[in-house]
């Protein structure tokens, strides 16, 4: 058994921003095991200091590329708390639609791009297009359907322009919902049917680790929680969405440029896997059965498995878009205006389920309507001391591998998790004295 | 030989970079013709020279400043993708302050634990080939960039308002809306997306070479809606690159 060994994996490749890994051991005692975010501040609560609240959620979009469609509808969803917009049953319906393709989309991009590389032991998804081209193209025509629902409701997939406080600016035809459904139903479910088998077969390559942790998500009675519900801890139960402070409890540590968070023990998980465990009695029975295939029963405490937890997400994403759809054609597609006339000014709060996990803004605004402080609590920030803590578990009990072997366990860990840490590096909890 | 292509992130959001893993259709044609050769994003390997960088995100710490400098020395070809490379971004947004005081907002007592620079587009440290331009850049001229290059051709950017692109697709004009629209001096090339789905420019591919700011506030005016309203909006992508602004 090693008693020295030193990992420092600069830029970590296949995730979304610039993170490092570092483990330091020292005569058999593990002096770091962490993950150091290196990426650039980026001060967005500062610039949305005065800014109008048309805009909140344009600038919040660019936080993160990959996770624009979840900004901005947590950034829409704070804004109308905070002014006291309603919204209408067609836009709840079309956001949800929205929320499910980007889910489709980042879902399957982790999946089959930046995970299943590790499970083939390739570098990336290049390789595989000679070796296993119908895997890439269905990977491929995934993904294109989840964001032609993005093009096709929100303008563009990548920083929508349609969604704004109150509604939408332009509402999709019956006949471009209509092609959606034929593909969701034609394309998108064999091509799920087939990830599932795909999955199965990759399965053997997921490490055995175990770590019981506190998993917090969002939950919801009447549905699988994406859109709304109440904050959930496997801990401790469930709290309304204004005691979000007390559910994150946010604090900076020397390296990261993300803050990290805790709330009942030294850290907490938010994601898939933590969606799954606190909710699964949520899912239809065909979504359930698909988990079980891939060895998700119940609740699962290995982090590796989050990618499979994403896998059964887009089963469920892509059965629920076709009920949407069945439901806002049933209802008939209105041209409404988005309500922007605001009752109130004051402070609002949003809380969504993103891709990588429970995502919350907050805003308070003037009676100009104009933004007085900020507050984004962003996944990935939540998930670094998860990780940190599991790679003290993890390297310990994996010692007797090579230096190597180590690495690439200590990689596919924190790309399990999918980090965005462009997200993570907003900067956050800035709050303007006037 | 296919070209050997790399693609590098600095501050940003990586959206641009996420439009081209979203060439779901065209992606499979692209790497039949180069060769990606260093992406983090999406791959391990990496390589000491390139035939073409792609750049994405502005330049905001010393150590982006080195780092820059050291991809331009190994690159023949250098393009700026998207906002934030070729204007600053919204990222530049954080200028309008002071360093110190948004340092001290943002970090309080632990401000020196993260050096920080002014946000500035690539071009403000290094000789920048090409632009491709846009929030998030377009998929469509992403795809014109390469194939001119490909074909040995120097890419057309346009040099021309949003509201050239608007009236051929026969939109209605959004200032009818009592929107403020940045269309009449924004640079086109996307196809006026914005105003097309029913919102307002929000200029993101930065201002025409020549900005017709007069008439710009005519339109405001005649329209009741303030300049300063106006001038505030063109911030959001325009920090680096307003010309003092409209007002």
């Amino acid at each position: 058994m090693k008693k020295d060994l030193n990992i420092n994996v600069h830029h970590l490749t296949r995730v979304e921003g610039h993170g490092n890994i570092v483990v330091n051991m020292k005569e058999g005692k593990l002096e770091k095991a962490q993950l150091e975010i290196v990426e650039a501040p980026r001060y967005f609560e500062s610039m949305l200091k005065g800014r109008s609240f048309h805009e909140a959620a344009i600038i919040t979009s660019r936080i993160c590329g990959i996770c624009s469609l979840g900004h901005q509808i947590t950034s829409l969803k704070a804004t109308e708390d905070a002014l006291g917009l309603e919204v209408s049953e067609q836009t709840v319906l079309l956001r949800k639609l929205l929320i499910n393709g980007a889910t489709i989309q980042s879902n399957v991009l982790h999946a089959y791009f930046l995970a299943a590389p590790d499970f083939l032991g390739v570098g990336s998804v290049f390789p595989l297009v000679s070796s296993h081209p119908d895997v890439v193209v269905r990977a491929l025509r995934m993904k294109r359907l989840a964001n032609d629902i993005g093009d096709i409701v929100s303008g563009r997939a990548v920083h929508p322009i349609t969604p704004v406080p109150g509604g939408f600016t332009k509402i999709p035809s019956v006949s471009e919902l209509t092609e959606i459904k034929r593909r969701l139903e034609e394309e998108a479910l064999p091509d799920v049917m087939a990830t599932v088998e795909t999955m199965i077969a990759l399965a053997g390559a997921i490490p055995k680790f175990n770590r019981e942790t506190e998993y917090i998500s969002l939950r919801n009675e009447n549905e699988y929680a994406f859109y709304d519900g109440q904050i959930c801890s496997s801990d401790t139960g469930l709290v309304s969405d204004t005691e979000y402070r007390k559910m994150t409890n946010e604090f900076v540590v020397s390296h990261s440029t993300s803050k990290h968070a805790k709330v009942n023990r030294s850290s907490y998980m938010v994601g898939a896997l933590a969606r799954w465990n606190n909710n699964f009695d949520k899912y239809a029975d065909g979504v359930r059965d698909a988990a079980a295939k891939l060895g998700l029963t119940g609740v699962n405490t290995n982090p590796y498995m989050i990618t499979i937890a994403q896998v059964v997400e887009v089963a469920h994403c892509v059965y629920d878009s076709i009920a949407i759809i069945d439901k806002l054609l049933t209802n008939g597609l209105k041209n409404e205006k988005p309500n922007q006339t605001p009752t109130k000014y004051g402070m609002g709060i949003g809380s969504t389920e993103v891709p990588r996990g429970i995502l919350y803004h907050e805003y308070t605004y003037d009676r100009r309507g104009q933004i007085l402080n900020a507050n984004c609590i962003i996944p990935t920030g939540q998930n670094l001391g998860n990780i940190d803590d599991d790679m003290k578990k993890l390297v310990p009990e994996i010692l007797d591998k090579s230096k190597e072997e180590i690495t690439l366990h200590l990689e596919m860990l924190v790309r399990a998790y999918d980090p965005c840490i462009s997200c993570s590096v907003h900067m956050l909890d800035v709050d303007f004295i006037e | 030989m296919k070209p050997k292509v790399a693609v590098f992130d600095f501050t940003g959001c990586e959206g641009c970079e996420l439009n081209k893993l979203n060439f779901e259709n065209e992606l499979l044609d692209i790497i039949a013709h180069i060769d990606f050769v260093e992406w983090r994003e999406a791959m391990d390997d990496k390589a000491d020279e390139y035939d073409i960088a792609f750049i994405e995100g502005s330049i905001s710490t010393p150590e982006c400043v080195d780092r820059i400098h050291d991809i331009r020395n190994r690159s023949k070809i250098l393009i700026a993708l998207g906002a934030c490379a070729v204007c600053g971004g919204m990222n530049a947004m954080k200028n309008q302050k002071p360093l110190e005081v948004a340092r001290e907002e943002v970090y309080g007592k632990d401000k020196d634990l993260f050096p920080t620079l002014p946000a500035l587009p690539l071009s403000a440290y290094v000789k920048v080939d090409f632009e491709i331009r846009g929030c998030p850049m377009t998929q469509q001229e992403f795809l014109r960039v390469v194939t001119a290059l490909l074909m040995g051709k120097n890419p057309i950017i346009p040099d021309y308002a949003v509201c050239v692109e608007c009236k051929l697709k026969e939109n209605e004009c959004v200032y009818g809306n009592g929107m403020i629209c940045m269309g009449p001096i924004t640079r086109a090339g996307c196809d006026a997306q914005c105003p097309s789905f029913g919102q307002y420019c929000i200029g993101c591919r930065g201002l025409v070479s020549h900005p017709n700011k007069e008439a710009m506030i005519e339109i405001l005016t005649n329209h009741g809606l303030s300049v300063d309203e106006a001038d505030k909006k063109m911030s959001l992508f325009n920090t680096e690159n307003r010309e003092g602004g409209l007002k």
